[in-house]
């Protein structure tokens, strides 16, 4: 065994890889609960590839074929099910672990110097990872399969001039149609997924190059001893590869509970209106986004004004690629001197707390059909929602920070 | 641990929350896909009634027939009426564009029907026609006002004169001890040859089936997670215990 690792290792640098990115990689001993979900979302994504893989097996791509053979997948093909109900509760279970993962680090403030390009590296997986939820949600060919991509790829036909060129050549197509299924398919089990798999190497890179934030925020490498290793710090592997393993057992104990008990979810996983076959003739009452694009979908039918000529509609896609645009430059708006909300002051806890709460409400109202009530309450969330971000410059700088510990408080 | 516990049901609480049920006023109708007699029967009205015009075509025979438990030679002779073989698919041979001649819109295929309505929907649909002499067929419904289906289940219902009650829930009145509202339909224009309750249970176990149909694999994928949820326990267990022993000697 060691003498074919030589061998190898002659050849390539694997033993350093495995010492450089595992053994060897030192990360804070203070974990808490909030560091399980970037390993989760690996998890996930293995889970996606895999179930994916052989979903695309019995699959058929075509506007005549598309929805009979999901069906067929359901019926006929061995523990078909099973693949389908993990990948669509999978699709799911990614962006719950997504958005945790982004919520530990705006709590932590894993977004600030030296670590910004590993946050922005994280917002590209989290537009791609957008973008193929999107089309993966058309392939099953369902009724809000098919309407949702339709108002979906409707909102560039808002954008003057180019609008309308631009969602036919998207389509490819006057309308939603057997082309379009067959792009996005292409682009849902090839494209993206490569252009992820980059991601995820190029985040786990910048990251391993400046090494783990922690709950505490400090920088463990300013605390090293006589072999050069940080104090606070710890080997990935072993103690964090079984720490993982720990939740992971977590995680598919919630996952396994939905996929064998719960996969539609009440209508929140597997909307109701997808078990019809997709019809170009007769649009659903109530048409709405899978429950991860809510908090957008209700910034853009929240603006409802005209403004110099231009249409409310532009105006709402205008804001909901803003509220995804204002999250790259995140690393730039935090002026505080420490990282963690632990020794932030209150501006930034509030700032925080209302931040999230908009987001998960915003969520329930792109959800439920629009109201007048509720067209309110989202326009004031939405502006809530900027406002955490413009305001951060001010709050950062103005608020007491308290005294931040030279080592880790466990 | 217990923070680990708290952090993962935070991260799943999204989806709960707002799994609500869509509104209107409806008999509940909970299906149990264990009871294989109803099913059987409400396979019988399915096949007898509805696969005239209606199609469940994303199911087979076959997976009926094991799964109901009734023998292959008996299925093909009395619930195949369209000369399919028993491994075919469950086609209709009524034409799609025929269909909308005549009813205005084809009849629709039933496979998933409980999936996009609910089972409750369909329970109530079923026994809500009601004689309405302004429609083309002579009838409507309460649950799906102007359907264009008449009401195939005239000779078992009877023909209700008034609008049946749906989502009305039984009442007994506190001083006379009358019971309100026990039966669906209070007149009947034309009587059929079931009895309220016996036309109830028909159309539970119609619907059971039409449930089952929208998802076959439901009673073995719930005995299945039980064994694969032990399997996870276990597991956490002992990644619990390999965790605590690398961990013991880290201050």
């Amino acid at each position: 065994m060691n003498k074919l690792i030589n061998w190898v290792d002659e050849r390539l640098p694997v033993v350093e890889a495995w010492n450089k990115h595992l053994a060897k990689y030192y990360a804070p001993k203070n974990f808490n609960v909030w560091y399980f979900f970037g390993s989760l979302a690996m998890l996930v994504l293995v889970n996606q590839l895999v179930t994916g893989i052989w979903l695309t097996m019995s699959y058929n791509p075509s506007a005549e074929g598309a929805f009979a053979s999901v069906e067929y997948i359901m019926r006929d093909v061995e523990w078909g099910w099973l693949l389908r109900y993990l990948h669509s509760t999978g699709a799911s279970a990614f962006f719950v672990v997504v958005y945790l993962h982004m919520f530990r680090g705006l709590m932590y403030g894993s977004y600030q110097k030296p670590r910004e390009l590993i946050w922005i590296f994280g917002m590209l997986i989290y537009l791609v990872l957008m973008a193929e939820a999107f089309m993966g949600y058309l392939l099953p060919w369902g009724q809000m399969s098919y309407w949702g991509a339709q108002v979906i790829v409707n909102l560039f036909g808002a954008i003057p001039i180019i609008g309308e060129d631009l969602s036919l050549w998207i389509r490819g197509d006057y309308l939603i149609s057997g082309i379009t299924l067959n792009r996005f398919f292409a682009l849902h089990v090839v494209a993206l997924p490569i252009v992820l798999l980059g991601l995820v190497v190029l985040h786990i890179l910048a990251l391993h190059e400046v090494g783990s934030n922690n709950p505490d925020g400090i920088d463990i490498k300013k605390n090293k001893d006589e072999n050069g290793i940080p104090k606070d710090g710890i080997p990935f592997h072993p103690y964090y590869s079984v720490h993982d393993l720990m939740g992971v057992g977590v995680f598919f104990f919630i996952f396994f509970i939905v996929v064998f008990y719960f996969p539609e979810m009440g209508g929140l996983f597997l909307e109701k209106p997808n078990f019809e076959p997709a019809n170009n003739l007769k649009t659903p009452a109530h048409i709405a986004p899978v429950w991860y694009f809510t908090p957008f979908y209700a910034m853009l039918r929240a603006v409802t004004v005209d403004l110099f000529g231009l249409d409310a509609k532009f105006w709402g896609v205008v804001v909901m690629g803003a509220a995804i645009a204002i999250l790259f430059v995140l690393p730039w708006l935090d002026k505080s001197p420490v990282r963690s909300i632990r020794y932030k002051g209150w501006l930034s806890k509030i700032a925080l707390a209302i931040f999230v709460v908009s987001f998960v409400v915003l969520g329930y109202l792109g959800i439920v059909p629009a109201t007048e009530g509720r067209t309110i309450a989202a326009q004031i969330l939405t502006v809530l929602y900027f406002l955490y971000f413009i305001l951060m410059p001010f709050y950062t700088r103005m608020e007491k920070t308290k005294p931040v510990p030279e080592r880790v408080t466990g | 641990m217990r923070k680990l516990i708290f952090g993962l049901f935070i991260a799943i609480l999204p989806a709960f929350g707002l799994a609500a049920a869509p509104g209107g006023a409806l008999d509940s109708m909970k299906p149990d896909h264990t009871n294989t007699e109803s099913l059987q029967r409400g396979a019988a009205l399915f096949t007898n009634y509805c696969m005239g015009c209606h199609s469940m075509e994303y199911a087979r025979y076959k997976r009926v027939s094991d799964d109901l438990e009734i023998p292959a030679d008996l299925f093909e002779e009395n619930l195949i009426f369209t000369g399919a073989r028993i491994g075919e698919l469950m086609q209709i041979s009524m034409s799609k564009d025929m269909a909308a001649g005549w009813f205005g819109a084809p009849p629709p295929d039933l496979t998933l029907v409980t999936r996009v309505r609910s089972e409750s929907w369909v329970f109530s649909y079923l026994r809500g026609f009601y004689q309405d002499d302004s429609r083309p067929l002579g009838v409507n419904n309460v649950v799906f006002g102007n359907v264009g289906m008449p009401h195939v289940m005239v000779e078992m219902q009877g023909l209700c004169a008034v609008e049946p009650r749906i989502g009305v829930g039984a009442s007994v009145e506190p001083l006379s001890g009358n019971i309100n509202n026990s039966d669906v339909c209070p007149e009947y224009a034309i009587e059929g040859s079931m009895s309220a309750a016996e036309f109830d249970r028909a159309m539970w176990d119609l619907t059971n089936f039409m449930s089952y149909m929208g998802d076959p694999v439901k009673v073995e994928r719930e005995r299945l997670g039980i064994f694969v949820l032990i399997f996870v326990a276990i597991f956490f267990i002992f990644a619990y215990l390999l965790n605590r022993e690398y961990w013991k000697d880290v201050h």
